[in-house]
């Protein structure tokens, strides 16, 4: 036990963003707890993002190579990581909550007989080990989590939870580490990744968006909303949810697996403002929200709030758009 | 094609959370309660591929006896049967503990493919799927968006961030976690909900699956998290809260 190790992501030739974001608590983590700070990644061919990770301030670089490890597998990734686990022996593995980590980081910790405290938006050290802050119910309540029972902590990182910004400079070595990995451990058989065709609405270039979320309630709904936007001159956007139903086409949607948005203003309707949601639009100038649930997580990054029914207050506020404008 | 998935049931989306007395829960006195979202997909997409294949459906879910509603409703869209795994303090049990009941209950059934929701909207950990997988010794995919069933394997399409979509197959037995959205949910028919009346649910204990297992993490006080940022907030008449928010949009913002 004698470690923090930060589990990196890479795309290819380029870096997952949340990486550095991960990398930065790391590195704070092992100055609280005076323990060495090591980062690996794994995948094929990693020279050039070894030699860019080896310019940080890390006691050592592990770069997981194998051909089997070309592509993201979980039954790849999982067994290449636990081999360098057992070998290093760290007391935490940090990880960013991506896509990828949420498919094999859960069955890693398992392996150790641990759970991930997945998700998690901060830790402080108490003195008695780490504790960690969760969301729960989309964001409505936090909740403290400790790891227990001794053994390794594995914990990731929610977006944005630590800036990338704070991460030191510093200069380490970068090691290859050859996990011994067959053909035939690996089940799963990835084909290249795609987008679904062009997208015909592109909201990043949009300066207001006005957005609608579960709260509409009904499709017929949706039009006091479009109303609303045509008086702001703005685009329509949704949540989710609210693509799921197929109510607005999925090229509307804002957040983690839709479109990433930074407009002047965006206007949440109905928007309760969980993180897959605030993730595709927290880059918004200002932010403006409306919502019968004062203790919606969206109030917390609005600039301006109206909690109330929507229903009267979005054909008021259409109204008072339009008497502006005279 | 026997199919298993594990749903579960959580607070209604609107609720009005309080923490209880204990500070470590909600009180649950005051809500209802319904199918966790993304669980209902991954039920409806076990139907979709019944109707296609053949089969059948079981319904899993741990829970307290309040959750019989929750199995009542997955038998009237046309679950085949469930079970029960019955604990009244289901917060007590870490995911890896839940997890593990889970799989014990699973492996029993021997079924081809389990499904499951890829995250509870309530304590949010999003891993009781690849945990299940792992115990068990399947493989999985997760966050799902279409899944195709051909000679013994199974072809899923993976979201990825961004709007970027990868397919991957696997051979069966598998574990998939279906994001929501994948498929078009059914209502229960009358006949559905007639039917549901006389169908099995078996009921099993935490005792009864004798599974081994202390807590590996300990959720200590939940609250209210701390505003950040000040929110200017219009409260009161609606057509008021609307004039002082296009003022502060006129002159503020300068976007009208």
């Amino acid at each position: 036990m004698n470690g923090v190790l930060v589990l990196m992501e890479q795309t290819g030739s380029s870096w997952h963003r949340m990486s550095w974001e991960t990398l930065a608590a790391g590195q704070q983590l092992g100055a609280d707890l005076n323990l060495p700070v090591w980062a690996a990644v794994a995948g094929n061919g990693l020279d050039a993002l070894g030699a860019e990770l080896a310019t940080r301030k890390l006691d050592r670089v592990y770069l997981v190579e194998h051909g089997l490890l070309e592509s993201y597998t979980p039954d790849g990734f999982t067994a290449a990581y636990e081999q360098l686990i057992r070998k290093l022996e760290p007391s935490v593995v940090l990880l960013p909550h991506t896509y990828q980590v949420r498919d094999f980081a859960p069955k890693l910790a398992t392996r150790f007989g641990r759970l991930l405290i997945s998700d998690a938006i901060s830790y402080r050290n108490d003195g008695d080990g780490l504790t960690f802050v969760r969301q729960l119910f989309q964001g409505k309540l936090n909740s403290d989590v400790k790891s227990v029972g001794g053994g390794i902590t594995f914990a990731s990182l929610q977006a944005g939870a630590y800036r990338a910004e704070a991460l030191q400079a510093g200069s380490s070595e970068a090691e290859v580490f050859a996990p011994e990995l067959n053909a035939g451990q690996i089940r799963e058989a990835p084909e290249a990744p795609f987008r679904e065709s062009a997208r015909a609405v592109d909201l990043t270039t949009a300066e207001i968006i006005v957005s609608v979320g579960r709260g509409i309630k009904e499709q017929e709904n949706i039009s006091i909303v479009q109303e609303l936007a045509d008086a702001m001159h703005g685009e329509l956007a949704a949540s989710r949810p609210i693509c799921d139903n197929g109510w607005l086409p999925m090229e509307r949607q804002v957040g983690s697996s839709g479109q990433t948005v930074s407009p002047k203003l965006y206007l949440a309707v109905g928007i309760s403002g969980a993180i897959q949601h605030q993730v595709g639009m927290k880059g918004a100038k200002t932010v403006v929200a409306i919502n019968k649930d004062p203790n919606a997580p969206i109030f917390e990054i609005a600039d301006y709030g109206i909690v109330g029914d929507l229903f009267e207050v979005v054909p008021a506020l259409t109204e008072a758009v339009n008497k502006a404008r005279g | 094609m026997k199919i298993l998935v594990a749903i579960k049931q959580v607070p209604a989306r609107d609720s009005q959370l309080r923490v209880d007395a204990g500070g470590k829960w909600i009180q649950e006195s005051d809500l209802s309660f319904e199918i966790n979202e993304p669980d209902a997909y991954a039920l409806e997409e076990a139907l979709q591929l019944k109707d296609k294949h053949g089969g059948e459906v079981v319904a899993l879910c741990a829970g307290p006896a309040r959750a019989t509603s929750t199995i009542r409703e997955a038998l009237a869209k046309g679950a085949d049967r469930a079970i029960h795994i019955e604990e009244e303090d289901l917060s007590s049990i870490d995911a890896l503990g839940v997890a593990r009941l889970l799989a014990k209950a699973v492996e029993a059934e021997r079924p081809d493919l389990i499904l499951t929701g890829l995250q509870s909207d309530d304590q949010g950990f999003g891993q009781t799927g690849v945990i299940v997988a792992e115990l068990l010794g399947l493989p999985h995919g997760t966050i799902v968006m279409a899944a195709e069933v051909k000679d013994g394997e199974i072809r899923v399409k993976r979201e990825l961030e961004n709007g970027w979509f990868q397919h991957v197959t696997m051979p069966l037995p598998a574990v998939l976690t279906i994001q929501s959205g994948i498929n078009k949910l059914r209502y229960a028919t009358l006949m559905g909900i007639k039917k549901a009346k006389t169908k099995e649910i078996k009921r099993v204990t935490v005792a009864d699956l004798a599974v081994a297992s202390s807590p590996v993490v300990q959720t200590g006080k939940v609250y209210l998290p701390q505003r950040t940022k000040k929110t200017e907030l219009f409260e009161g008449d609606p057509k008021e809260a609307a004039a002082k928010l296009v003022e502060r949009l006129k002159f503020e913002v300068r976007v009208i």
